[in-house]
C-alpha cells in the first residue's frame, strides 16, 4: 500500500478512518454538551437515586415482592419481571396459535381457509394500540363489578377485578414432587438419546416419546401419592373491595397479553403458511410415495426444511412482540417502561431513565437474537 | 406517547448548544411574539379547550396574564398540553416557557429538577373520590381497595404513604391520561379514584355520567400548593412570572376588575396610581411596559374574576382561596 490518495486500499482505509472520527465526534460532542446543559440548568444527575426509596406502589408484581419502603432499583426489577412475564407467555402462547393458524389458512377446508384469512387480514391491519384499548374495553366495562362476579365453576370469578382462580397451597413435601419431575425429565432425555442412537445402528424403532411422557407424569404422580398426598386448595373469596387468596389475572394484564399474542399470531401464521409453502410439492409427492404417514411426511420431511425458512423472519417477530410489550403503559400495565416513567417523573431524571430503558430492551433483543441465531444454526442445512 | 416527550426532553439537553441557554427567557419569548405555556391536557376549570378550541380556566389564565405583562396583549400564547409526566422535562428543555399546569410545589421538584415555583395560584390538598353505592363513609375504610391513579405525580406518592401510615393495603391501577384513568375509575375497574380535591370536583362535575352517584370522602390526605413554575436560573423571568401572580391578587385586593380598571387611571389611590402605571416604575424594574398590571387586569382580570368565571361553575369554593383579608391564603406580597 502506498500513502497517497491515488491508491484504492489507501483511499478505502482513509475513508474509515474519518468516518470513524466523525461518529466518534458527534458522540463527544453530545455527552460533554448533555453534561454542561445538565449543569447549566442545575439539574440532578447520576445514578444514585437508584437507592432510594421509591414510594409510589405497584399494582401488580411477579416473583419479586415490593413494598413503597423498597427503593427505585428494586422498583425497576419488578418492572422488568412484569415484562419479562408478559414477553415469555406471549412468545409461547403466539408461537402455538400462529402455527396453528397458519396451517389452517393452508387448510383444504373452505370455511376454515376463509376464517383464518379473514383473521390475519383483520388484526395485521389494525394499530396494536388500538387494540390494546379495545381488550382493555372490552374487560373493563362488559364485565361486572367483584360483588357481582360471575362465577362458571366454583371457586372460579370472572369481574372487572381481573380473572380470580384458586391455587394449589404449598406443602414442604411437594419439593420431593419436584424432585421427582426433574429426574423423570432427565430419565426421558437418556431414553430419547438411547432410541435415536439404537434406530441409526439397527433400524428398529422405539416409542421414545410414549415412553417418556408416561414417566414425567408417573413418577411425580407416584411421589405425590408417596408423601400422603397433602392437598388443599386456596379458593378466593370476596373480602371487602376485593377478593383475597388464590391467584388472579388483572385485565391489564389480560388485555395486554391477549392483544399482544393475537397481533403476533397474525404474522407468525403468515410465516409459517410461507414456510410450508417454500418446501416444494415434489417432496411431499416422494415421501409419500416412499410409504410415510402423514404426520411422518410433516414432521420428517416438510417442518426439518421449512423451519429454516421459519425460524429467520419468526426471530424479529419474537423482537416485536417484546418491545411491543412497552405499549403496556397505555393500559397501566406496570411493565419497566411504565415503571421507569415514573421513576423518571419522580427524580427528574430523564436520560437515566430512558438510558435504562434502552440498556434492558437492548439486552432482552440481543439474547433472544443470539438464541434463535444457536437455534437456526442447529437446524440449518448441513452440506455435506 | 409519554416516552416520546422524556426522549425529546434528553435529545434537547444533548443536542441544545450550551450558549443558547445564555439567552434569556424573556429576550426568546420577545423575539419569538409568544408565550409557550404547558397546561392539563383537559382538567375542567384549570386548563380545557372550550367547544370553539379556546383554553379557558385558572391555568390558562396564569399564562394568559404573562403574555399580558410582556406583550401587552393576553392573546399571545400558544399551549402546550402535557400530561402529568411529561410536565418537567417539557419545562427544563425549553419546549415550554412557563409550567401552569396545577403542579404542586414540593422540595424536591423545587430542587432536584432544576425548576423554580413562583408561588401558589390554587391552595389544595389529596382527596379520594368513591361511588355512593359502596357505601363508604371515610377513607380509612378503603382497605384492600383498588385505587386509580396518575403516575408521575405527588399524589401517587401520598396514597401510598396514606396506606402505609394507616396499615392499609391496596392495588393502584396507574394508568397516565388523564380520560383513561378517569374512564377506569367510572366503569368500575377500581373502586376510588385519587388526585387533588380540586381535580376530583373537576372530574365529577364534567365527566360523571351522573355527579350525584360519585362522593368524595372527608379526609384530605395531603397539602397540595399548586403553582406555575419556571426553569432554575433565570431570575428575570422568575420575577416576570412571580409578580405577575402577585398582580391578579393585588387588584383583587384594590378592588380592581377588568370592568372598573379604565376608571382606575383617575384614581386618588397611591397604590392604585402605583397598580396602573400611572406613577412609580413598577414595570421597568420587571423589565416591562409600564402599563403591565392594567394590561394583566384589563384583559384577563383579577385572581377572584379568573375563579369565578372557571371555577365557580363547577361548583368549588374560595375556602382556602380566599384572600388573606377574608379568612382565605392569598397574601400578594406589597406592588411598591
Amino acid at each position: 500500500m502506498r500513502f497517497s490518495p491515488r491508491d484504492a486500499r489507501f483511499r478505502a482505509l482513509l475513508y474509515q478512518v474519518l468516518a470513524l472520527a466523525a461518529v466518534v465526534g458527534v458522540l463527544a460532542y453530545l455527552v460533554t454538551n448533555t453534561i454542561a446543559n445538565l449543569e447549566a440548568r442545575k439539574i440532578a444527575s447520576g445514578f444514585a437515586f437508584l437507592s432510594r426509596e421509591a414510594g409510589f406502589e405497584i399494582g401488580e408484581t411477579s416473583f419479586i415482592s415490593y413494598g413503597a419502603a423498597d427503593n427505585y432499583a428494586r422498583a425497576l426489577l419488578v418492572g422488568l419481571a412484569n415484562t419479562f412475564r408478559v414477553a415469555l407467555i406471549g412468545v409461547v402462547a403466539a408461537t402455538v396459535i400462529g402455527t396453528f393458524i397458519g396451517f389452517a389458512r393452508l387448510s383444504s377446508n373452505w370455511l376454515v381457509a376463509k376464517l383464518s384469512s379473514a383473521y390475519i387480514e383483520v388484526i395485521r391491519n389494525v394499530p396494536l394500540l388500538v387494540q390494546l384499548f379495545f381488550w382493555y374495553a372490552i374487560i373493563s366495562e362488559n364485565l361486572p363489578g367483584p360483588r357481582q362476579a360471575l362465577s362458571p365453576v366454583s371457586g372460579v370469578f370472572l369481574s372487572n377485578r381481573g380473572f380470580a382462580v384458586p391455587v394449589i397451597e404449598w406443602h414442604a413435601a411437594y419439593q420431593w414432587v419436584l424432585a421427582a419431575f426433574v429426574l423423570a425429565l432427565l430419565v426421558a432425555w437418556r431414553i430419547s438419546a438411547w432410541a435415536r442412537a439404537r434406530q441409526a445402528r439397527t433400524g428398529q424403532q422405539f416409542h421414545a416419546f410414549w415412553t417418556g411422557l408416561g414417566i414425567v407424569v408417573a413418577l411425580p404422580l407416584l411421589a405425590f401419592i408417596a408423601i400422603g398426598a397433602p392437598f388443599r386448595l386456596i379458593v378466593p373469596e370476596l373480602a371487602g373491595f376485593n377478593f383475597s387468596g388464590g391467584a388472579t389475572l388483572t385485565p391489564e394484564f389480560a388485555a395486554l397479553l391477549i392483544g399482544l399474542v393475537a397481533y403476533t399470531a397474525a404474522f407468525i401464521a403468515e410465516i409459517v403458511r410461507a414456510g410450508i409453502l417454500s418446501v416444494h410439492r415434489g417432496q411431499t409427492e416422494a415421501a409419500s410415495a416412499l410409504g410415510l404417514r402423514p404426520s411422518f411426511v410433516l414432521r420428517l420431511v416438510i417442518l426439518p426444511q421449512a423451519l429454516r425458512v421459519i425460524v429467520p423472519p419468526l426471530t424479529s417477530q419474537y423482537l416485536n412482540l417484546t418491545k411491543n410489550s412497552s405499549l403496556a403503559v397505555a393500559i397501566g400495565y406496570p411493565d419497566i417502561v411504565s415503571i421507569a416513567n415514573t421513576a423518571i417523573n419522580q427524580t427528574g431524571q430523564a436520560i437515566e431513565g430512558i438510558g435504562i430503558i434502552m440498556a434492558v430492551y437492548l439486552t432482552i433483543s440481543l439474547s433472544i437474537s443470539a438464541f434463535m441465531n444457536w437455534y437456526n444454526k442447529r437446524i440449518a442445512l448441513v452440506e455435506r | 406517547m409519554k416516552a416520546v416527550a422524556a426522549i425529546t426532553g434528553a435529545l434537547a439537553l444533548a443536542f441544545a448548544a450550551t450558549p443558547a441557554l445564555a439567552q434569556s427567557t424573556l429576550d426568546a419569548v420577545k423575539a419569538k411574539g409568544f408565550v409557550q405555556c404547558g397546561v392539563n391536557t383537559a382538567l375542567a376549570g384549570f386548563s380545557q379547550p372550550d367547544s370553539r378550541g379556546v383554553w379557558k380556566g385558572l391555568d390558562v389564565d396564569m399564562c394568559r396574564a404573562v403574555a399580558a405583562t410582556v406583550f401587552g396583549d393576553a392573546t399571545k400564547v400558544r399551549y402546550t398540553p402535557l400530561t402529568a409526566q411529561q410536565r418537567f422535562t417539557a419545562l427544563q428543555s425549553g419546549e415550554i416557557d412557563l409550567l401552569a399546569r396545577n403542579t404542586t410545589w414540593t422540595i424536591s421538584r423545587d430542587t432536584s429538577l432544576g425548576l423554580n415555583f413562583v408561588g401558589v395560584n390554587y391552595y389544595d390538598g389529596q382527596g379520594f373520590m368513591v361511588p355512593k353505592k359502596l357505601n363508604v363513609k371515610s377513607a380509612r375504610e378503603l382497605k384492600g381497595a383498588t385505587v386509580c391513579v396518575q403516575p408521575g405525580t405527588t399524589t401517587e406518592l401520598n396514597l401510598a404513604d396514606y396506606f402505609r401510615a394507616n396499615n392499609m393495603t391496596f392495588k393502584p391501577v396507574v394508568i397516565e391520561k388523564l380520560e383513561e384513568v378517569t374512564n377506569a375509575y367510572f366503569s368500575g375497574r377500581c373502586d376510588v379514584y385519587t388526585t387533588d380535591v380540586s381535580g376530583l370536583v373537576s372530574t365529577r362535575g364534567s365527566r360523571a355520567p351522573n355527579p350525584a352517584d360519585h362522593v368524595i370522602l372527608p379526609e384530605v390526605i395531603s397539602k397540595e400548593p399548586l403553582g406555575p413554575v419556571v426553569r432554575h436560573g433565570d431570575d428575570k423571568w422568575f420575577d416576570i412570572v412571580k409578580w405577575t401572580l402577585m398582580a391578579m391578587l393585588e387588584a383583587e385586593e384594590l378592588g380592581l376588575t377588568a370592568a372598573n380598571i379604565d376608571k382606575a387611571l383617575a384614581d386618588k389611590n397611591p397604590a392604585v396610581q402605583r397598580f396602573v402605571g400611572a406613577t412609580g416604575d413598577l414595570g421597568k424594574m420587571l423589565g416591562v411596559d409600564n402599563r403591565w398590571a392594567f394590561n394583566i387586569v384589563k384583559q384577563v382580570g383579577n385572581y377572584a374574576e379568573s375563579f369565578d368565571a372557571n371555577l365557580k361553575p363547577l361548583g368549588f369554593e374560595r375556602g382556602l382561596n380566599a384572600l388573606w383579608t377574608k379568612g382565605g391564603l392569598m397574601y400578594p406580597i406589597p406592588l411598591r
